[in-house]
């Protein structure tokens, strides 16, 4: 026996060397299943290689400060006239986005949706990765004594990461999107279609489970779904590159990420998210129906003629919300009453033929729905139904609701309500 | 030179100096993880530092721990469970220092194809022992294999010419 393994001795010790650590990785698979802590010596090897690299990051950056807010200044006066004109038209579509996303909780709350909300973020820089070709992750300066845990989301302004895998004292281990071992609910942000958004071995995105007679287009947005219980739902995640036949009935998808994964610097990691039900800006109740019924064309009325009231001609209603309360109109399409839509700017009520009314100003006898100024300049009407002119006769309102066709250009004094649909 | 078949008495056992013998595969695996992703993600370096010393040293027990330790730190910095890279480097270091017993391997072009060779062996234990043993789903890909497997060859003949310099004859 001594012989054979005095003959063999190299392949012994190999073989022993190989069970070992079998051994241990049994184990740790083994453990894996009810929770996995940090090791120890994990722990140690991190401590030990990230000040270096925290020193060298800090030296990196250091360098690149000086030289970009010192010696790279040039054509910043340029940029920055650029930067104000870019500013002007974004503050327009900000103002259209926001009624749009008024509207849609608006709608959500009358649903009783849930909404995840990040309360919380903290940023942290990128300070090194894991060292291996075949695993896609990085190391950030942020660890659990700055409240970073495992399975938090971790973003850049562009889209998002990854999430937190492992967790150390001050660093953080950070597994990237295009690992091939993370997995990503999303959808598409057009066509609404589910998948889910694996790694490959090159470090590319590709999006399974999506049925190949589906149409799917290059250059489509793709979101996170929420359905990982991870990511919250409508972070972008990247672009739709190239679709092709896959294995079985799906399509290989290749997706470009959102983020630069492989030149990250400064990443936010998502600390607190809260859910809540989607609150509408009013409290009043509002209905599906009402909100719906405002959105559709409606049959063009008689234009409410109220005695004393100087009733609009066509085109451009000018004037804003009377001063004082608007007789609240019964909600929703009960009594006879129609929901009326009420001006906006002329050009919008061409567009959408219907009926708008101004968002007046709300008083407390009033439960109307606070409305901004870009309810008005958009043409949406205030949700709750409450704070519709009646164009038709059933309502004759007290006080009529003028609208001021361009919010820019108030008008004061009480106007009348309605506009006659062009249609 | 040539790959030349030699006994073991004509190849002469390189050792190297304990700086060298701690330091190169901390520099190695410290580089790993702090240079750009983008471009440096595909070399392996802590492979290449394994199959240099286990080549130049010739001796099968101290290229396996060689490799052992090696892997095991590499695993350590990794998401994945410690040993993964430890068995597969530790069958590469025992490999390399076995051929390194048999064969002189200077020649620049044979360090290529060697290297080569001993990414695409440590490629193929950490494939099989991620998805038999630990269950993770890696998929292969030939394309991104064999050409990082020239790309640490190319490296690895640059690394190797450099730490030449290091070695010391018993």
């Amino acid at each position: 026996m001594e012989s054979v393994l005095g003959r063999y001795r190299n392949l012994t010790i190999l073989v022993g060397v190989l069970f070992l650590q079998v051994l241990g990785l049994a184990v740790q698979v083994k453990r894996s299943v009810d929770a996995e802590h940090t090791r120890l010596i994990r722990i140690w090897a991190v401590d030990a290689i990230t000040p270096l690299e925290r020193i060298l990051v800090w030296t990196q950056n250091s360098t690149n400060n000086v030289w970009h807010n010192y010696f790279f200044l040039r054509g910043v006066r340029a940029e920055n006239r650029q930067l104000k004109e870019q500013i002007q038209q974004m503050r327009l579509e900000q103002v259209r986005l926001n009624e749009d996303a008024a509207q849609a909780r608006r709608l959500q709350s009358l649903l009783a949706f849930k909404e995840q909300v990040v309360m919380k973020t903290v940023p942290a820089q990128v300070i090194g990765s894991s060292g291996s070709d075949l695993s896609r992750s990085i190391y950030i300066d942020k660890g659990s004594n700055q409240g970073i845990a495992p399975d938090m989301p971790v973003i850049t302004s562009g889209g998002i990461v990854g999430k937190v895998l492992r967790t150390y004292p001050s660093t953080s281990l950070v597994l990237m999107i295009n690992d091939q071992s993370s997995g990503v609910g999303v959808l598409l942000e057009k066509s609404r279609l589910q998948g889910v958004l694996r790694g490959t071995p090159e470090g590319e995105l590709v999006l399974e489970r999506v049925m190949s007679d589906e149409q799917v287009t290059p250059g489509e947005t793709v979101l996170s779904s929420g359905g990982d219980q991870i990511f919250p739902k409508g972070f972008p995640v990247g672009t739709v590159m190239k679709v092709s036949p896959g294995k079985e009935l799906f399509l290989n998808i290749k997706v470009h990420p959102a983020a630069d994964l492989s030149r990250l610097e400064e990443v936010l990691v998502l600390t607190e998210k809260q859910e809540r039900e989607v609150v509408a800006e009013s409290g009043g109740k509002v209905r599906a129906a009402d909100i719906l019924a405002q959105r559709l064309p409606s049959v063009p009325d008689k234009p409410a003629t109220v005695p004393g009231a100087p009733v609009a001609a066509t085109g451009k209603l000018a004037g804003t919300a009377a001063a004082g309360s608007i007789p609240s109109a019964k909600p929703g399409l009960n009594g006879g009453t129609k929901p009326a839509a009420v001006a906006g700017t002329g050009t919008k009520s061409a567009e959408r033929p219907a009926l708008r009314l101004a968002p007046a100003s709300t008083t407390a006898e009033s439960p109307v729905v606070k409305s901004s100024d870009s309810d008005a300049s958009n043409g949406r009407v205030p949700s709750d139904g409450t704070n519709r002119a009646t164009s038709s006769t059933t309502k004759t309102p007290e006080k009529p609701a003028a609208v001021p066709s361009n919010p820019s250009t108030p008008q004061s004094g009480p106007q009348p309500a309605a506009e006659n649909n062009p249609n | 030179m040539p790959i030349t078949y030699t006994s073991g008495e004509q190849i002469e056992v390189y050792r190297f100096s304990i700086p060298v013998t701690v330091g190169v595969p901390l520099l190695a695996l410290f580089l790993q993880a702090f240079l750009p992703r983008r471009i440096f993600s595909i070399f392996d370096l802590p492979l290449l530092v394994t199959i240099f010393f286990g080549m130049a040293r010739r001796n099968p027990i101290s290229g396996l721990f060689t490799g052992a330790a090696i892997g095991l730190a590499q695993d350590m910095l990794g998401p994945y469970p410690i040993g993964i890279y430890g068995i597969a480097k530790t069958v590469v270091g025992y490999l390399a220092s076995s051929l390194g017993a048999k064969l002189d391997v200077e020649n620049a072009g044979a360090r290529l194809l060697i290297t080569v060779a001993f990414y695409l062996v440590h490629q193929a234990v950490f494939f099989t022992v991620a998805r038999g043993m630990v269950n993770l789903t890696l998929n292969w890909s030939w394309s991104h294999g064999i050409l990082s497997g020239l790309a640490n060859g190319i490296v690895g003949m640059v690394l190797y010419f450099v730490l030449d310099k290091f070695k010391q004859r018993t």
